[in-house]
């Protein structure tokens, strides 16, 4: 019983960073691959924040007198973390409204078969030569 | 200054990026970046010198001793790495003014050489790291100025491409940094000599095994190894030309000296070949991406296709190398990226030169090209060569010690299976080969002139490299077999 | 928060899709709260709800409002899913229980930043210690990455402008921005503030939540603002292209410089400590002048992103309009 009181914590970021996974992988449409790309990674941020608490501590902030401080280390990474993902989700949008212009789609199907299309009637022009 | 090479070694390309922009016109951007990509190719000369002198060099970063700031530590093995990114970076760089005149919009060049350097700074960055976080950090800024890159490619499956990269790039990230976490956890510590020490009281844990299983991953991803691998040949067809030469040579590289740094260094031999059946899924899956991604470069259309497959199945050698666990398997593979790096620098830089004359890289725009580009033509079939493995190259060195250090295992079994591989090579080269000697020029083309000499000098310089290496042994051999010992050496 | 993410995963109307994730990105900041990660909550609240929202709004808008059907059926993908998380949780049987105090965390590297770093930094927000001083290497990576990606936005969505296009811009903004009258008023008296605000949890890092990165977006926060109500060419007036392009890459230099400072007196890279003849006055000096540069680049890059988004909206606007 205390093992799940200890660990139900960590079970339910990790089912977090499922859902995440999973948006990233099944969904065609590029925007919600990025979407699920974000709540994937702020939930691995979350965990690693579970991870620096300390029960009946406070904020990492000296103040006089308070001897039991929640971990700083994790918060420092965390925020490098932050702010490589948002790095990451700006190019990705940018890819995007890229991919619109020159596809006309945003849907991972449909580029794909353009693609496919392209090969097709590029041997079919290579062959009248 | 000679005490902060370490760290100058990053801090060169890394504040050159920046001042690019400050800078402005293309052409001075472009001498200032070849500048900074030698001084840090001289630079990572120095540092393998020293340490191949004196052994480990240990920098503290902000004057805080270890593990409470950020270290960095050069031995054999990544100033070994180190050397060929830079090398291969400064050589790329002298034909990449002339290469880009025709694949990026004047507009953006002064924006393509930072990314380079960007790039170039990334991936010295976790070479040099003794830092398991500063590795995801520096790993962010190589990958994030790969895709821009990438993305920079004329055709539009070239942004295609980036975005699939994006996605599967950051789902390895994100592993990697998972795995982290989970190291983090049960030992309290990031710098890796610290995580060495700490790691074999808390192996047994599920929590450590996990935390190697998604740190490989996230790993293997970048590295392309079979499965994983789906990303790199949109990625290296469609980039600008200059950019595919200088990712081919390098970044793989990097992912395949995280791999080793952390099974060997970190987790230790017994961790991660005893307890999981790391071994025998390496040379499975080697194997599988050597025979799987020859054989469908043999189909290819596009060269550059092809030789992006045939780059998965490199990958797979080296794979097979370090499935092998011994001394010996390991300095074949490092051999192997040494080579692999002068192999493909080579041929895509020629292709390169090809883009700039002809405008197409498929096999049937080949056709006659043997007579009116002679030296790039003869330059790709040096490189075929070698990726072949024929005596006098490099390839042939890489092979040879493989097959060496299989045999010395007892598996005859697979030395047979890395010559058979050799022949599929036979089979892509041979149709590129075929075309541009033996068939005649398309009618009705304009004839093309030779690859002018920004491309001639680069590409000949590491074709010599080629042939140098393949019969003066001596450095690569002697450096791979000191990083390897050094590496099992840490081991307990 | 599973619920959103259900709900992300479920609703196919993108502008709801892109609203649910900013309140994914809020209530993680309220977690963080929780969890007494306050440096950590202020920066999901501005930059992961904030102006990520903000760009994929802006995404959004150009590229349509809802998603296609998929065509194939999730049973690898939820076979993946299934894998890795169950690992995952096999993975969590031997973790130390969350908040006990004696787990390795808290006890190898954490107790010199907790009770040392008052006597060897002087700075009470040891988030603002570790980040700028002991880990400050890191913290220069992660500027750089920042950086990066402007570069990167810039390489793919720039556009050369031509006076044609302008011209219909300027026609597009004058137009639609007549009607928000009320907005205008409230927006421009509160922007003042907001920049003030900015500059507080700029140099203010040291004592209580904030620093570089916090004050960088809230900065770019007030900019952007700016931009969405009066027009992005009156923007660009103010704060022109190659003058933001500039600051961003000052920002890293500056942090670099510190590096360099200190190489040549004789310490290492990024050792404050030698910056001054007492070193703890070294260190406040070292951290205040990187967390500046941080804080440039960051606003710069963010101001560049946002308004390389809105200058390509435009232009395919512009271009639309011409093609009629």
């Amino acid at each position: 019983m205390t093992m799940i009181l200890g660990l139900y914590n960590y079970w339910i970021v990790i089912v977090l960073m499922m859902i995440g996974f999973y948006i990233i992988i099944s969904h065609g449409h590029l925007i919600k691959k990025i979407i699920g790309l974000n709540i994937f990674q702020t939930s691995v941020f979350i965990f690693y924040i579970s991870v620096g608490k300390v029960e009946g501590a406070t904020a990492p902030i000296w103040q006089e007198g308070i001897l039991l401080y929640s971990n700083p280390l994790p918060h420092v990474l965390i925020l490098t973390a932050i702010v490589v993902g948002i790095a990451t989700t700006a190019l990705g949008l940018a890819l995007i409204v890229r991919i619109k212009e020159a596809y006309g789609s945003v849907d991972e199907d449909e580029i794909q078969s353009m693609d496919n299309q392209d090969v097709i009637s590029q041997e079919k022009e290579h062959q009248q030569c | 200054m000679l005490a902060h090479l370490p760290i100058l070694q990053v801090i060169v390309p890394l504040m050159a990026a920046p001042t690019c922009l400050i800078l402005r016109k293309p052409k001075l951007v472009w001498l200032f970046t070849l500048l900074a990509s030698s001084l840090a190719f001289i630079i990572s000369i120095l540092l393998l010198q020293q340490v191949m002198q004196t052994g480990t060099i240990s920098y503290e970063l902000g004057g805080w001793s270890p593990p409470w700031g950020i270290e960095y530590r050069i031995d054999q093995l990544n100033a070994f790495i180190a050397l060929i990114i830079s090398g291969v970076s400064t050589v790329v760089l002298l034909a990449a003014q002339t290469s880009i005149e025709k694949e990026i919009p004047q507009e953006k060049q002064t924006l393509f050489y930072i990314l380079y350097l960007l790039s170039l700074t990334g991936m010295l960055g976790i070479l040099t790291t003794g830092d398991a976080f500063n590795v995801f950090v520096f790993l962010e800024i190589s990958s994030l100025s790969a895709y821009s890159l990438i993305a920079l490619g004329k055709d539009r499956r070239a942004l295609w491409a980036s975005f699939q990269y994006l996605i599967m790039g950051t789902i390895g990230a994100t592993f990697i940094l998972i795995g982290i976490g989970l190291m983090y956890q049960m030992t309290g510590t990031l710098n890796m000599a610290d995580l060495a020490t700490r790691l074999p009281e808390v192996a047994e844990s599920r929590t450590i095994t996990t935390a190697y299983v998604f740190f490989i991953v996230g790993v293997c991803l970048k590295l392309a190894l079979f499965p994983l691998h789906f990303w790199l040949p949109n990625a290296y067809t469609y980039a600008p030309s200059i950019v595919t030469a200088f990712f081919a040579a390098t970044s793989t590289k990097v992912a395949a000296y995280l791999l080793i740094r952390f099974t060997f260094s970190i987790f230790g031999i017994s961790f991660s070949f005893t307890t999981l059946p790391m071994e025998t899924l390496f040379l499975i899956l080697g194997l599988l991406g050597i025979f799987i991604a020859s054989t469908v470069a043999i189909y290819q259309d596009n060269i550059k296709h092809v030789f992006a497959y045939s780059s998965v199945a490199q990958v797979g050698y080296m794979i097979v190398g370090f499935s092998l666990s011994t001394h010996a398997g390991l300095t074949a593979m490092l051999l192997h990226m040494f080579n692999h790096a002068l192999m493909k620098g080579a041929l895509f830089l020629a292709l390169a030169a090809i883009v700039y004359r002809v405008g197409s890289t498929r096999i049937a725009d080949f056709q006659g090209l043997g007579r009116q580009m002679p030296l790039t033509m003869a330059a790709i079939v040096v490189g075929g060569l070698s990726l072949i493995g024929v005596p006098l190259t490099v390839g042939f060195v890489s092979k040879w010690y493989l097959v060496v250090a299989v045999i010395e295992k007892g598996w005859w079994w697979l030395a047979g299976l890395v010559l058979l591989g050799s022949l599929l090579a036979v089979i892509y080269v041979w149709r590129i080969v075929e075309t541009a000697y033996f068939k005649a020029p398309i009618a009705g083309r304009h004839p093309v002139k030779e690859a002018p000499m920004a491309f001639l000098v680069p590409v000949w310089l590491l074709v010599s490299a080629n042939v140098y290496f393949g019969i003066d042994t001596r450095l690569s051999v002697e450096v791979a077999t000191a990083a390897a010992k050094s590496v099992f050496g840490v081991v307990q | 928060m599973v619920g959103i993410a259900l709900a992300v995963n479920q609703i196919k109307d993108m502008f709801a899709v892109v609203m649910l994730a900013g309140i994914y990105g809020l209530v993680s900041a309220s977690f963080f709260v929780a969890m007494d990660a306050v440096d950590v909550a202020f920066t999901e609240a501005s930059v992961g709800a904030g102006i990520s929202t903000l760009l994929m709004l802006t995404t959004v808008a150009m590229t349509g409002r809802t998603e296609h059907e998929a065509s194939h059926k999730p049973l690898l993908a939820l076979l993946v899913v299934t894998i890795t998380g169950g690992l995952l949780i096999y993975g969590t049987f031997d973790m130390p229980y969350f908040g006990s105090a004696d787990a390795p965390v808290h006890n190898h590297v954490a107790p010199r930043y907790i009770f040392d770093s008052m006597k060897e930094i002087g700075v009470p927000n040891m988030v603002t210690s570790v980040l700028a001083s002991y880990r400050g290497f890191d913290t220069f990576g992660e500027v750089t990455v920042i950086f990066t990606a402007g570069i990167g936005v810039l390489a793919l969505l720039s556009v050369v402008r031509r006076p044609k296009t302008d011209a219909a811009v300027e026609a597009i903004n004058d137009s639609m921005h007549e009607k928000h009258l009320i907005l205008r008023v409230v927006i421009k008296t509160m922007i003042p503030f907001i920049l003030l605000y900015a500059f507080y949890v700029q140099f203010h890092g040291d004592y209580g939540p904030g620093g570089g990165f916090q004050a960088g977006v809230i900065f770019a926060a007030a900019i952007i603002m700016y931009a969405l109500l009066f027009g992005l060419s009156a923007a660009r007036r103010v704060i022109t292209q190659p003058v933001v392009q500039l600051l961003s890459a000052i920002g890293v230099l500056l942090y670099g410089s510190v590096g360099f400072v200190s190489m040549l007196n004789g310490g290492s890279f990024l050792d404050y400590s030698v910056l001054s003849a007492d070193p703890i006055a070294g260190q406040h000096l070292g951290i205040l002048l990187i967390e500046l540069g941080v804080g440039l680049t960051v606003a710069s890059v963010m101001i560049i992103i946002f308004f390389s988004f809105s200058a390509r909206s435009e232009y395919q606007q512009a271009n639309k309009g011409e093609s009629l």
